[in-house]
């Protein structure tokens, strides 16, 4: 017993193995088994997967079109969806954080939190319903003129920023609460008024947990082919070609192909913002 | 605090808007599942409550609610033992690698539900030659809930510091003894917030499950995704739906109430 807290080390070591072997060694395996599957290619006429190295499915991925257009479309949904939900989330986190009372903030929090439980699907589904031809969203547009945007990349967008809105909101709710009321006043005092003390005092320093923020809501767009199925129409993104390929045209290596290209775009995001220490806010 | 009046006033509007933005969906799942439109038709031509009743009888339904609460617990239970014993391995001690460890632990949320999926498929199936089943789904949804309990005992311990767990071990108690007496008594709410979040997490998922489930084992989230372009289900799975939106007030008033701070409830939101 002695020797665990004499050897900090090994106290360590045997702490971190189970969790290790799970995630070091189970998911980063997968990890690596996916990238190895996309340089092998699938036999056309058996259906099996030949075990030889080939370029031909990054080829193909670069090459055909439709692909770019996909790869594209998908990373600017992403963009868009996070700075809709960046400026949707920071007043509501700022009331939250820096206006409502502490009984108040409680029932925001959880007023806020609670939509996460309720399940995606019901979320998505409502959203259809809302969007259709005379549904709720037609309904009220029409008066100015304006209609549904019916099923298609607009929907899918809108969506997507609605499901993933609370989980802007809590990290930047969290950054304001930390930060000291004095700064608000320290700011005030000096002739600040109150449109220069968030530009200058509370963005900068709240910066980091929008971009915590912003990793959820632009992994979770990234990863997703249900929303786009519900109220996406025709459209497809990543996910879909993803989940297709593996699916119904029964090509494996060519879906972990495909499902390189959110790996390589999310870990160059994290390498970025690696050094706003927003990684220790998620 | 005081902010100026004018930022005071419209803070409050747009965040009065955003909130019933949030709720008119949820609210109109509500009240579909009493409409008796099989389209539901707006505004409701009558309400009845024949839905409810079928759903209630609805084996399918059953089933994958069942299927799902066998997968989350699972995968709760992992994560709760590997989230726990990170974050026990993270504190106080500074190593070679620290950050690699914390970077490994928030990836499988970092990386989109598409990734780990197909990664875990492929994994299985093509690589270890392993059927799909409830445990590969276990398997892939206890790997995301990790960082839901790491945080939380993470959080947990930067606010209590080692002081009660080093007067235990100056009075002779070992390790373990320290471990059963003092920390685990010290963690147990935020074991329960993050092991309510890491439930829900699991039983919503679907993207993931996908992936990883056979044609077999359907959970909850797969069943309504099957049956929600169904006409003759639709109504069936909204009263599921509205039951779900209905139930998660559950789990966020326990989470509040046994975290007790509002920021460490959170963090673990994924």
């Amino acid at each position: 017993m002695s020797l665990l807290s004499r050897r900090p080390g090994l106290r360590v070591g045997l702490l971190l193995t189970p969790p290790m072997l799970w995630l070091g060694v189970a998911y980063l395996g997968a990890l690596a088994a996916l990238l190895i599957t996309a340089l092998w290619s699938q036999n056309d006429f058996t259906g099996n997967i030949e075990r030889a190295w080939t370029l031909d499915n990054f080829r193909d991925l670069f090459q055909i079109p439709v692909y770019r257009t996909i790869a594209f479309r998908t990373i600017g949904i992403a963009v868009l969806v996070t700075l809709i939900d960046a400026l949707l989330a920071f007043p509501i986190a700022l009331f939250m954080a820096k206006v409502a009372s502490p009984r108040w903030q409680r029932v925001l929090v959880i007023a806020v939190l609670m939509p996460l439980w309720a399940s995606y699907l019901v979320k998505a589904y409502a959203w259809r319903g809302m969007l259709s031809t005379g549904g709720l969203v037609d309904s009220i547009a029409s008066p100015f003129g304006l209609g549904t945007p019916g099923y298609g990349l607009v929907a899918t967008t809108l969506t997507l920023a609605y499901l993933w809105l609370p989980y802007m909101i809590l990290p930047i709710y969290a950054g304001l609460e930390r930060l000291p009321d004095s700064l608000f006043e320290a700011s005030a005092d000096l002739g600040g008024t109150s449109a220069t003390t968030l530009r200058r005092v509370v963005l900068p320093m709240v910066f980091p947990a929008f971009v915590a923020g912003s990793i959820f809501t632009f992994s979770l767009t990234m990863g997703d082919y249900i929303a786009v199925k519900i109220v996406g129409g025709t459209s497809q993104l990543l996910g879909n070609v993803v989940y297709d390929n593996q699916g119904a045209a029964n090509n494996l290596p060519f879906a972990c192909a495909v499902a390189t290209v959110p790996i390589v775009v999310m870990l160059a995001y994290l390498a970025a913002v690696r050094r706003t220490g927003a990684l220790d806010q998620l | 605090m005081r902010l100026p009046g004018g930022l005071r006033v419209s803070l409050s509007v747009v965040t009065a808007l955003v909130l019933v933005v949030i709720y008119v969906p949820l609210l109109l799942v509500l009240l579909n599942s009493f409409n008796t439109s099989r389209t539901f038709a707006w505004p409701p031509p009558d309400l009845t409550t024949h839905w409810w009743q079928q759903a209630w009888h609805s084996e399918g339904a059953r089933d994958a609610l069942w299927t799902s609460v066998k997968v989350a617990c699972a995968a709760t239970l992992v994560a709760l033992v590997l989230g726990t014993l990170a974050a026990m391995a993270l504190r106080r001690t500074r190593f070679f690698g620290r950050n690699v460890v914390s970077l490994l632990i928030i990836l499988p949320i970092a990386l989109p539900g598409i990734v780990t999926g197909i990664a875990f498929q492929n994994g299985f199936r093509t690589i270890l030659g392993i059927q799909l089943s409830i445990w590969t789904i276990v398997i892939a949804h206890a790997t995301f809930c990790i960082v839901t309990v790491f945080n939380n005992v993470q959080a947990r311990f930067q606010r209590l510091g080692g002081n009660f767990e080093q007067a235990s071990m100056d009075l002779g108690a070992g390790p373990f003894t320290t471990f059963r007496l003092i920390t685990l008594p010290m963690l147990r709410s935020a074991l329960l917030a993050g092991g309510l979040l890491s439930f829900g997490l699991s039983f919503d998922e679907i993207v993931v499950t996908t992936f990883t489930a056979s044609a077999q084992d359907r959970t909850l989230p797969i069943w309504i995704f099957q049956n929600l372009f169904r006409p003759n289900q639709a109504p069936i799975v909204n009263c599921v739906a509205a039951a779900l939106v209905l139930f998660s007030a559950i789990p966020i008033y326990l989470a509040q109430r046994l975290s007790g701070n509002n920021a460490e409830a959170m963090t673990g939101a994924r």
